[in-house]
């Protein structure tokens, strides 16, 4: 993963920032959360693909964790908030269950964004498996209490089986947008 | 953050401290999503609406070519399917030639022995054809919203059939729509016959797809499977109009399978059978006493004339 880094830090020389090159700059920052976005729209669109609803909470918490241990800058606070809100809103479950779920995946990311960005990519699975076993433990603990009834419990097994299976796949797409059209310093 | 673009020239402590509030605030923002939501789910069902009037367009334009791969992969399936399925209809249709055949042979005996019996033949029933635009079943009740041309001469006690069967009776007429009352409502009686057992009973709704079977005669129980038809010993209702079919829930509880689809009534024929207007000759069956002091008449002039 590249540094991700202001440019005023940056040894060497560097060309004049244009405003073109501001918005290179910009729009390779945001592509993450751009791309997120995008997915959470695709996955609550009517395709009809079996297993669709599950994997929109494993996707984005994917791509919340991913992002939030090796580039914060384009996985800020506000951003996570921001595709929270739409999750919920696109959703049918009590509302806020899923945004309070992914801002506490996104806190525990930067709190150990240090430990987690250094070790094996195996590891870093394991730990997200951790991750989004408590994520989904939250989830279905708040849905049920507010909804005041045990949610059966099979349904969310299976979402946390599928966010579980689909991290490698994304990680790999991530790694390789990170190191292309998603990094800055390539501006 | 290097990432976040701070305007307001900030010290850096100050900036730091800044950035790791946000996410508590963030978090206890979210806590209160959660709490507005329970408290007031309208508010939350209208931002989801709007949201979704906004991505319906979208949406449309992702199922649009869904549908049709669905029906190109449909086509091509049936035409795979075309020779067997041609096959199917050959065979069937020499089947339904010999039924037509029997049937029209049974129709010219029937219009003969009808004519040789002097038997005066039912009015035609005047119809008009609606759409069952909403389903007003509730809890408690079974009953549609068909819209139609009242004024082409819909009355209350309508008799409403389906392609296959009867749906049930018109009960309260509007301006361009009535309400029709199912034959599953539980406030249905309808007086039918049964074709093979010949028995009589009522068919009583209770609100569930199949209206039970009551007052039956006990020595001549239904037959399962057998098809009931209307009665005809009310004024509205013309005798053999198909109902539905005799089936036994458990022994010594049968009911009705209605032939209509009531579940998704599509298309109804409102029916006017007029048969209320008959009026029946007063005292039928009495014959006026001949008081005894009337004297015997012949019923034949007499050939000696008055005189």
């Amino acid at each position: 993963m590249t540094p991700d880094q202001a440019p005023e830090f940056q040894a060497g020389i560097q060309p004049r920032t244009s405003l073109w090159r501001r918005l290179d700059m910009l729009s390779r920052r945001g592509l993450p959360a751009v791309l997120t976005g995008v997915a959470v729209l695709l996955l609550s669109a009517p395709f009809g693909v079996p297993g669709q609803a599950e994997l929109l909470p494993g996707v984005l918490l994917s791509s919340v964790f991913f992002w939030s241990v090796f580039r914060p800058a384009s996985m800020s606070s506000p951003i996570v908030f921001l595709l929270g809100v739409l999750v919920d809103l696109l959703g049918f479950g009590p509302p806020g269950v899923m945004l309070l779920v992914v801002l506490l995946v996104h806190g525990v990311a930067l709190l150990g964004r240090y430990g987690f960005a250094r070790v094996h990519v195996l590891v870093l699975w394991l730990v997200f498996s951790g991750v989004s076993l408590g994520a989904t433990v939250l989830q279905w603990g708040l849905i049920s209490a507010l909804s005041l009834r045990l949610v059966a419990i099979p349904a969310f097994a299976f979402q946390w089986a599928l966010g579980v299976g689909v991290f490698p796949l994304l990680c790999v797409v991530f790694t390789g947008l990170g190191r292309s059209i998603a990094n800055p310093d390539r501006a | 953050m290097p990432g976040e673009s701070v305007m307001i020239p900030l010290s850096i402590p100050l900036r730091q401290a800044l950035d790791r509030l946000v996410l508590p605030i963030l978090i206890v923002a979210a806590l209160g999503i959660i709490l507005l939501g329970q408290a007031n789910r309208a508010l939350t069902e209208r931002v989801r609406m709007g949201l979704a009037d906004i991505l319906a367009p979208a949406y449309e334009l992702v199922a649009w070519p869904q549908e049709q791969a669905r029906a190109l992969l449909d086509r091509m399936r049936d035409m795979g399917r075309i020779e067997a399925e041609n096959q199917r209809l050959r065979t069937e249709n020499a089947n339904l030639r010999h039924w037509y055949d029997v049937a029209a042979a049974l129709v010219d005996e029937n219009a003969a022995l009808k004519a040789n019996l002097h038997w005066m033949p039912d009015p035609a029933p005047s119809f008009v054809t609606g759409r069952v635009v909403r389903d007003t079943s509730g809890l408690y009740a079974r009953s549609v919203l068909v819209a139609a041309n009242v004024e082409a001469g819909i009355h209350k006690d309508g008799i409403v059939l389906d392609g296959s069967g009867m749906v049930g009776r018109v009960t309260e007429i509007g301006s361009r729509s009535v309400r029709v009352l199912l034959i599953t409502d539980a406030s249905s009686r309808i007086p039918v016959r049964l074709e093979v057992s010949h028995g009589a009973a009522i068919m009583a709704g209770d609100n569930s797809g199949s209206p039970r079977l009551i007052y039956y005669p006990q020595d001549n129980p239904p037959i399962e499977g057998e098809r009931v038809v209307t009665n005809g010993e009310i004024d509205t209702m013309p005798p053999g109009l198909p109902v539905g079919q005799i089936h036994y829930l458990r022994p010594g509880q049968p009911v009705v399978i209605p032939f209509a689809s009531l579940g998704h009534l599509d298309i109804v024929r409102v029916f006017d059978y007029g048969r209320s207007t008959v009026v029946p000759p007063d005292a039928p069956g009495r014959i006026p006493l001949r008081r005894p002091t009337d004297s015997f008449t012949v019923p034949f002039p007499s050939p000696l004339g008055r005189g």
